[in-house]
Parts: structure tokens; C-alpha cells; sequence
């Protein structure tokens, strides 16, 4: 009988392994990520000794100028880290007013951040640090030869937008309102990137994109821009978050993004200032 | 004699009443003692662990506001195109998959593991890599899409049929590989027998094999169209996202978190209720034995 027990116990051991460990998988997703904790007695800016790692939510379209000025950023403040998570601006709101640890918040339109504000998860008034416009992305050479919104209505035409619900489709539309066409696509993408990457694969002949995205596609895709856009720009706020696991880094980060170098790179990608 | 039983007992599911477990073995059916504690305990925190997501939806679902969220033409809409097209998928998955199960299980060739391994890879690529290979394999520039669109005019991309390829690309597996494990799990030896009275191969397969393995296709048919209903990833990649043609129930449960996080808990549940009555009423029939 001594094998038996012998037995109960070994299973028990790996019984009681697997409940430590599913309680320990329970467990680390409040306690193990919480980065450096600030040190709250260092006020920010002043030549502060920053360290640790700054989480960043940003919207898709941010991705390429972000994360250069990620770079910026790590070499200014050596010891620092900066990750980013980019997305469509609401799931990333949804995913912060569900308690996501990030520290700075940058979305693609003010009713996004308002998501984030009314859930009183922000510190601080969301500050507009740059805008974007709409341009009509085609094919290289645009063999479709369109040069207008109107030119998107024709029969024929594979067009994508992004969904209503996402600040590039809200734009479009707005811009479609001013114009007062109506126009059926082939499909409604959850974010500018998707929509972007169809016309880059060729599976549509066009889609209404922000100029930064034609920007960072290069020569994939050609950009066209219409006038219509002027009445649907996009405003971008940045806002540090309420419960930023390393405040006085986000802080340094979003001031970056504000300052001069950082408004540079921001242009350069094809962003209007605000 | 008790293979025999098993089989007749596959057979019998075939007829509907299916005989209960256990009834085959009479072994080990008066012998049940006890649940030892180290087998209890983790089951326990598994089915907790597996449970307390679905409760917790349950418990913030906004009751309330549930008529006015359902009653609206979108989620019906996006409900009728997702039970449309997972089915249309698995009919595709069983039409292809039980042939390639077969021959997997049943023929020797060279490489035959390693086109096993290919088959079960959709399984794990991630869902927009498989929507992404999609596009490159059958869109309007792929590598087969572009003949498609010259010779026939057919594109597949922003339609309901791409919807459909989709969910067949990543569902079919779960068919394969549950049909596979079944065939292997059967007696060739009726087959033989039925070949030395002069059925041919394919006679023998349709005549024997099939009525044999059916509860596993069942089986494995039921997987790989609950996983087409949930399929997101692979088919807003590849078949876009318009409502009314390509706009499934899980699209529109994900767009609608984005603007109001109410109305996407209400879809799920309605998904889920929908799911679990389809799985329920085919459990009855079918997976009894397995």
C-alpha cells in the first residue's frame, strides 16, 4: 500500500503545483508589471533623474513618428524605456478604461479621449498636439485616374473606408456629409492601417486614409488630396493617465511630443500643426 | 465479440438512438468508487477558471436596455450572415476534410506526416496571418486570385463567399484531425472484409466506413462550426467588413465595443445563447458515442 500513497502524494504535489500556479497567474496581473515606481519627490522637468519604462497608448496612425520620438526619448534620458502599444484609438480607450497600466495616452480624435476622460481615468485636460487630414489613397500611378471624392462614387471602384465607429471613418464621413455624396464601399476596416494595407495588396482601388498613412506607405500607394478634407480634420490630444505607473517619465515623453524637435518629426510624417 | 458491439453501437448513433455510454463495456461500469481529491481539486479550478469569464458577462449584461439592443436589423442581420456562413464553412470542411481525413488515415505515401502537419497548421496561425495568407493566395492580385478574376470574374474579397473561405480555412482542421483520430480508431478489417465480397474501394468507404465513423464526423463537424461562428481575425482580414455581407456576429460584437461596450456584451450573449442551443440540440442527437 505504501506505493499507493506514495502515489496520492506525488499527484496531490502536482495537483497542488497546478492550483499555485493558476493562483500565481491570477495574481500577476496586478502586482508583476508595475514598472519602476515614480519617485514622487522629484518634480518633473527640472533635469529629473528618470528612469524606468513609459508606457504609451497611441493611435495606429501615430505609429511611425512615435516611435522615433521613442528613440529620441531613450537617448535623451539614458536608463529609460519606452514601449508602445498602438491600435485603433477605441480599443485602446477601452482597454485603459478597463484598467490597462499605461501612462500616456495619445488618441486620433477628441471623442476617443473623451472615452477615457468620462471614465475620469485621465490627469489633467487631453492638450491637441497635432492634426491630420484626409487624402485618397490609390494605387501607384492611380490608374483609376481619380482626382476628386466624387471620382470614389463611380461604379466600379473598390473602395474601403474605415468603420464609423473609428476617427478615420467618422472623418471620411463628415467629409462625404460636406460634399454631399454618397458613397457605398466595399468594406468598413477596423482602423486606418487595415484600410491602408487592401489598396498596398491591391485587393481595393482606393481607400480615404489620413495624409501621414499615404506618407509612411512610400511608394505602395499614391496619395490624392481633395479639398473636402479641409472640413474634416482630425484633431490628436495626448493626456497623461491617473494611475500611470511612472508619471514623472510620461510626463518628460509628452512634453517631448510637444516640444519643437518633436512638432519636427511630427510634420515631417505629414502632420498639420494644431 | 466486443469490437463488434462498438461498431453496431456507432451504427445505431447513425439511426438516431444512440445507445448510452457504457452500455457497450460492461466493465468498470459497477466498480466506480470515489473522485480522488488530486484528480477533483484542479478539475474543479479548471471548470472554474473556465466558467467565471461567461458569469461575469452574465452579471454586467445591462438587462435593461437588452430589448432595445436586439431588436435592432444590424444584429439580426449579422446573426443571420454568421449561422449562413459557418454553416455553408462546415459543409465546405466536411466535403473536403472527411476525403482528406481518409486518406491520411487509411493510404501509406511518402511525406504523409509532414502533410499532416501542414494540415493542422491553420490551427495555429494567428488568425490575421491566416486572413493575410488568404489574401495572397485568392485575392484579386494573389497568386491563384488573379486567374480567377481573368478567366471566371470572380473575386473573393468583400464578398459573403470569402466569408465563407475564411472560416473553411481555419474550421476544417478541427474536422480533419477529429475525423482522422476516429478512422484510425476504427477496425479496417470491415472494410477488407467488404472489399473480399467484391465492394470496390470507394463502395466499401461509402457503404462502410462512413456509417462506421460517422458519429465523428459529427463530432468533429460541430468543433469546426462552432470555431467558424467565432472566426474574427481571418475574415475581417480577408472579406473585409460590410454589413449585411460580410459583417458577422464577432465583427459586429468588436466594432460595437468600440462605441458602446453595453451593446457589444448584449451581441455576445446573444452569440452565446445561439451557440450553446445549436451545440445542446446536436449533443443530444449525435455525440453520444465518441
Amino acid at each position: 500500500m505504501t506505493r499507493s500513497a506514495r502515489r496520492t502524494r506525488r499527484t496531490l504535489r502536482v495537483a497542488g503545483a497546478s492550483v499555485a500556479a493558476l493562483l500565481a497567474l491570477s495574481a500577476c496581473s496586478s502586482s508583476d508589471d508595475s514598472p519602476a515606481k515614480p519617485d514622487s519627490s522629484a518634480p518633473a522637468s527640472s533635469s529629473p533623474k528618470l528612469s524606468g519604462t513609459v508606457t504609451v497608448f497611441a493611435a495606429a496612425s501615430l505609429k511611425e513618428s512615435f516611435t522615433s520620438l521613442g528613440k529620441e526619448f531613450e537617448e535623451k534620458y539614458p536608463g529609460t524605456k519606452v514601449t508602445f502599444s498602438f491600435g485603433g484609438s477605441d480599443s485602446l480607450a477601452a482597454s485603459i478604461t478597463g484598467g490597462a497600466p499605461a501612462d500616456v495616452f495619445a488618441s486620433a480624435s477628441p471623442k476617443t479621449m473623451k472615452i477615457v476622460t468620462d471614465a475620469k481615468d485621465a490627469a489633467g485636460t487631453p492638450a491637441t498636439f497635432v492634426r491630420n487630414q484626409l487624402e485618397i489613397a490609390t494605387l501607384p500611378g492611380n490608374p483609376d485616374k481619380i482626382a476628386s471624392l466624387k471620382d470614389l462614387t463611380g461604379s466600379g471602384l473598390k473602395v474601403v473606408l474605415c468603420d464609423k465607429e473609428v476617427p478615420c471613418g467618422a472623418a471620411a464621413q463628415k467629409a462625404l456629409d460636406a460634399s454631399g455624396l454618397k458613397l457605398t464601399p466595399v468594406s468598413y476596416e477596423q482602423d486606418v492601417k487595415s484600410a491602408l494595407t487592401k489598396v498596398e495588396l491591391k485587393e481595393a482601388d482606393a481607400a480615404v486614409v489620413y495624409r501621414t498613412d499615404v506618407n509612411a506607405a512610400g511608394d505602395r500607394v499614391e496619395g490624392v488630396e481633395f479639398p473636402e478634407s479641409a472640413d474634416a480634420v482630425n484633431d490628436y490630444p495626448i493626456v497623461l493617465l491617473k494611475d500611470a505607473p511612472n508619471a514623472d517619465a510620461a510626463n518628460a515623453f509628452i512634453e517631448l511630443v510637444r516640444s519643437a524637435e518633436g512638432r519636427q518629426v511630427l510634420t515631417g510624417a505629414g502632420f498639420l500643426k494644431p | 465479440m466486443t469490437e463488434r458491439d462498438r461498431s453496431g453501437a456507432a451504427a445505431d448513433t447513425l439511426t438516431g438512438g444512440g445507445p448510452r455510454r457504457g452500455h457497450v463495456r460492461g466493465r468498470g461500469r459497477g466498480r466506480r468508487s470515489a473522485v480522488p481529491i488530486p484528480l477533483l481539486v484542479p478539475a474543479l479550478v479548471g471548470l472554474v477558471f473556465l466558467l467565471l469569464p461567461l458569469l461575469a458577462l452574465l452579471v454586467r449584461t445591462p438587462w435593461r436596455s437588452l430589448p432595445d439592443q436586439l431588436t435592432s436589423p444590424e444584429v439580426w442581420q449579422a446573426l443571420r450572415l454568421s449561422l449562413l456562413c459557418a454553416t455553408a464553412a462546415t459543409v465546405v470542411s466536411v466535403v473536403l476534410g472527411v476525403p482528406l481525413a481518409w486518406l491520411l488515415a487509411r493510404t501509406e505515401f511518402p511525406g504523409r506526416g509532414f502533410v499532416r502537419a501542414l494540415v493542422t497548421l491553420p490551427l495555429v496561425l494567428p488568425p490575421v496571418v491566416g486572413g493575410v495568407a488568404l489574401l495572397l493566395a485568392l485575392g484579386r492580385n494573389g497568386v491563384v486570385g488573379q486567374w480567377l478574376d481573368s478567366w471566371f470574374g470572380i473575386t473573393l474579397p468583400f464578398t459573403t463567399a470569402g466569408v465563407v473561405v475564411a472560416e473553411a480555412f481555419v474550421a476544417m482542421p478541427f474536422l480533419v484531425i477529429s475525423v482522422e483520430g476516429t478512422l484510425r480508431a476504427a477496425d479496417p478489417r470491415y472494410e477488407e472484409a467488404a472489399m473480399t465480397l467484391g465492394a470496390s474501394r470507394f463502395t466499401a468507404f461509402r457503404r462502410v466506413t462512413l456509417p462506421l465513423i460517422a458519429p465523428g464526423v459529427a463530432a468533429g463537424a460541430v468543433l469546426a462550426w462552432a470555431r467558424a461562428l467565432g472566426e474574427f481575425g481571418a475574415t475581417i482580414t480577408f472579406a473585409g467588413n460590410f454589413p449585411g455581407r460580410t459583417q458577422t456576429m464577432p465583427l459586429a460584437v468588436y466594432l460595437a465595443l468600440q462605441s458602446d461596450p453595453a451593446a457589444a456584451i448584449a451581441l455576445s450573449l446573444v452569440l452565446l445563447a445561439v451557440s450553446i442551443a445549436v451545440l445542446a440540440g446536436l449533443r443530444d442527437r449525435w455525440m453520444t458515442a465518441s
